[in-house]
């Protein structure tokens, strides 16, 4: 099957046709309200919080959400077709027709946590010329970081096209702020396998996360900022004048004398 | 859309980010062709969800809503409760509960005070997508 995000943006794709097609399913519905319920399995959460949905198309993943817990939940999406869809359905949830790449539109600390179920691989594209991935991303994880009460939980599976995809979206959450990483379901299976990106604003112990077992595999910026903190004087210059070269910056030659101590004459 | 989510919803232009004005968005210009319309939706009753995001409403906020909306007879201060189940704080949590999630706001209009940028709310789905000019 092809993928979605590349024959169209999302709320050309999901039309009214579309919509319809995509909620009647009963192989989509069994495969959302899994993901749905995974997602919430590792979040852990007690009864009766206040949950954003983000991209909750027709509202599968909120039912769950209000059966299980009886969660409160405001779901975006972009797609008014969907979201049409979802007040058919009567869904209990607030619905907001939003662009997740502009900002989540509340103030700080408005929820207990976030749920995303195939949603967040449409930010990795960009749907007219003026919008830049990036930038969307930023803004996406910045507002979500604020949004999100201290100690607040994120869970968004998602379709990754490729590794950058998964790493561009890794690094957008870790520079928001956010810790955590990638939780891989079925990682053998080439047609099951499913990403869950698990995130935490502020201090959580990691115990309040139910992980069962998998491990959140943390690598992606962790390295880095490891190997800065041991690198010694010379390094740190050759670094840096590597860094200035690359930018075009004109800089001394390396030679032996590089990042030597001068003489106490001096 | 709930009182209570009205009371959470800012501005999203990003020139408004940082400005105190961007919340809470007002509801007091309607627009002739698009007339403010409250409906009640009955909610299944839950005092410790009322509870739990109590404290997180801001009410002076929530007052400037209300007022708004055609409703003044709330209190000057945020109620305090503790216990959730005690019996003399239920009549209470029925009213929040009846005021927060059970008012629906199908339609009218939102305005940002500080960018006076104005968000439609039509079948109570708010329109928060922005034309091209706003979202850089």
């Amino acid at each position: 099957m092809s993928r979605p995000e590349i024959s169209a943006p999302p709320e050309v794709f999901y039309s009214d046709i579309e919509s319809k097609k995509y909620t009647s399913s009963s192989r989509i519905q069994h495969i959302q309200a899994s993901m749905t319920l995974r997602a919430l399995d590792v979040l852990a959460l007690p009864p009766h919080q206040h949950i954003l949905d983000i991209g909750c198309g027709s509202g599968l993943s909120g039912e769950i959400l209000s059966q299980e817990g009886g969660h409160v939940w405001v779901g975006m999406d972009i797609s008014p077709s969907m979201l049409a869809v979802a007040l058919d359905r009567d869904v209990e949830g607030d619905l907001f027709l939003a662009d997740m790449g502009n900002g989540v539109p509340f103030r700080a600390g408005t929820f207990d946590a976030v749920i995303s179920i195939s949603a967040i691989q449409w930010l990795c594209n960009a749907d007219s010329s003026n919008a830049d991935p990036r930038k969307r991303l930023a803004r996406f994880f910045d507002s979500l970081y604020a949004a999100l009460k201290r100690g607040g939980k994120v869970a968004c599976q998602f379709y990754p096209r490729d590794e950058s995809q998964t790493e561009s979206i890794l690094n957008a959450a870790k520079s928001a702020g956010f810790s955590g990483g990638l939780v891989i379901d079925d990682e053998e299976s080439k047609k099951n396998k499913k990403y869950y990106l698990i995130l935490t604003a502020g201090n959580v112990n990691s115990n309040d996360i139910n992980l069962g077992g998998v491990k959140i595999d943390k690598s992606a910026v962790m390295r880095p900022k490891r190997a800065k903190k041991e690198e010694s004087r010379k390094e740190y210059i050759l670094r840096k004048k590597d860094l200035m070269r690359k930018r075009g910056k004109l800089v001394a030659l390396d030679s032996q004398f590089t990042g030597r101590k001068r003489k106490p004459r001096f | 859309m709930k009182i209570l989510t009205a009371n959470f919803v800012q501005c999203t232009v990003k020139a408004c980010g940082s400005s105190p004005d961007c919340f809470p968005l007002h509801f007091d210009q309607q627009t002739p062709d698009l007339p403010l319309e409250l409906a009640h939706e009955d909610v299944d009753f839950s005092p410790e969800f009322i509870c739990n995001v109590l404290p997180r409403i801001e009410w002076p906020a929530l007052l400037t809503t209300a007022r708004e909306l055609g409703n003044a007879q709330l209190p000057d201060t945020k109620p305090d409760i503790e216990n959730p189940n005690a019996p003399e704080n239920e009549q209470l949590l029925r009213d929040l509960h009846a005021l927060l999630l059970e008012t629906q706001i199908i339609q009218g209009s939102m305005r940002c005070a500080n960018c006076g940028h104005i968000y439609f709310i039509r079948d109570s789905i708010p329109n928060f997508l922005l034309p091209g000019h706003l979202v850089q």
